[in-house]
């Protein structure tokens, strides 16, 4: 069965989120990871999940990617282990530079807390194979800064290299800008790197795992993982 | 000793959504002369270093390595000699 980390930083606090969706909902062997830690251990998937390392100081996920830590974890991308950051999690890879661009403050100044529509458009990554092609995710956001922002020829780069995972888009699969929740150039929500095994996504999978909760979408996401071991 | 005085600012190109609404609150104000506002942060190192010359060195590393993200973001280092 395989193994998956879940990186707990100081000020994280999707973890047991991310713990409780792997562990007890797709029942795979799962366990928190220090960020003390220099060695991931026998793992097949890491978890850099969602919440305030260190106060968010400076800028979100700055000082949480010169945790000891997150040099395993480059090591582990750099062999092609699937990673993904959720949230604060992908503001921490893209300040380790295991994802291109950057973070601003949401456009309209606000923390933003609501249920948003996803359009994948990458089905080739090991978080989203198992996503049916026709079908919008429906699950949340939770940021004050998700504000995607890179430069027009790292933008042209992902758009040609189909690095674009998601986009925000309304009920009917336009990407508006009404749909857009934080102002992200191009609808952006979730990309991946050029190896296409560390993805990032603003909005929260794991808070979408129980139909009872509000919605299930986010499981294809763990799903699609799962099927890629 | 030198004291390195460091402004980051957001690139140019770049909205500046909390410069925007304090532009908005100063219009508010009346000071409509104000024709934009643009936010950024102040940091102060200091540095024990032989020369200006290092301690410029050092807070420049700082700055790209880790005080400002240079994606997004402009730094300018003024540096001074203290005692």
């Amino acid at each position: 069965m395989p193994t998956f980390g879940v990186i707990v930083f100081p000020g994280s606090n999707c973890d047991h989120d991310a713990y409780h969706a792997l562990k007890h909902i797709m029942g795979v062997d799962t366990r928190f990871i220090f960020h003390k830690e220099t060695d991931l251990g026998k793992v097949d998937g890491i978890v850099v999940p969602g919440g305030f390392s260190y106060g968010d100081y400076l800028r979100s996920g700055a000082i949480a990617r010169f945790s000891p830590v997150m040099q395993a974890v480059s090591d582990f991308a750099a062999k092609g282990g699937p990673v993904i950051g959720i949230c604060n999690g992908f503001q921490i890879l893209l300040e380790s530079g295991l994802l291109p661009g950057a973070m601003l403050h949401n456009e309209q100044l606000r923390f933003t807390c609501k249920q948003v529509y996803l359009k994948t458009e990458a089905f080739d990554t090991p978080f989203t194979s198992a996503i049916p092609k026709d079908t919008l995710l429906h699950i949340p956001v939770a940021h004050g800064e998700g504000n995607y922002y890179a430069d027009e020829t790292t933008l042209a780069q992902l758009e040609d290299q189909n690095q674009i995972v998601f986009r925000y888009v309304d009920a009917d699969g336009n990407p508006t800008r009404e749909s857009n929740p934080n102002g992200a150039v191009g609808n952006i929500a979730g990309i991946c790197n050029a190896a296409r095994n560390v993805v990032g996504m603003m909005p929260h999978p794991e808070r979408a795992m129980e139909t009872l909760l509000g919605s299930a979408d986010g499981k294809y996401v763990f799903e699609s993982v799962l099927q890629s071991f | 000793m030198f004291k390195a005085e460091i402004n980051v600012t957001l690139r140019k190109s770049i909205l500046d959504p909390k410069g925007k609404a304090a532009r908005e609150a100063l219009h508010q104000l009346g000071y409509h002369a104000i024709q934009d506002v643009r936010i950024g942060k102040y940091i102060e190192l200091f540095v024990d270093a032989a020369s200006e010359t290092e301690a410029e060195q050092i807070a420049r590393e700082s700055c790209e390595k880790l005080l400002a993200n240079e994606v997004m973001e402009d730094f300018v280092i003024t540096l001074t000699k203290t005692n």
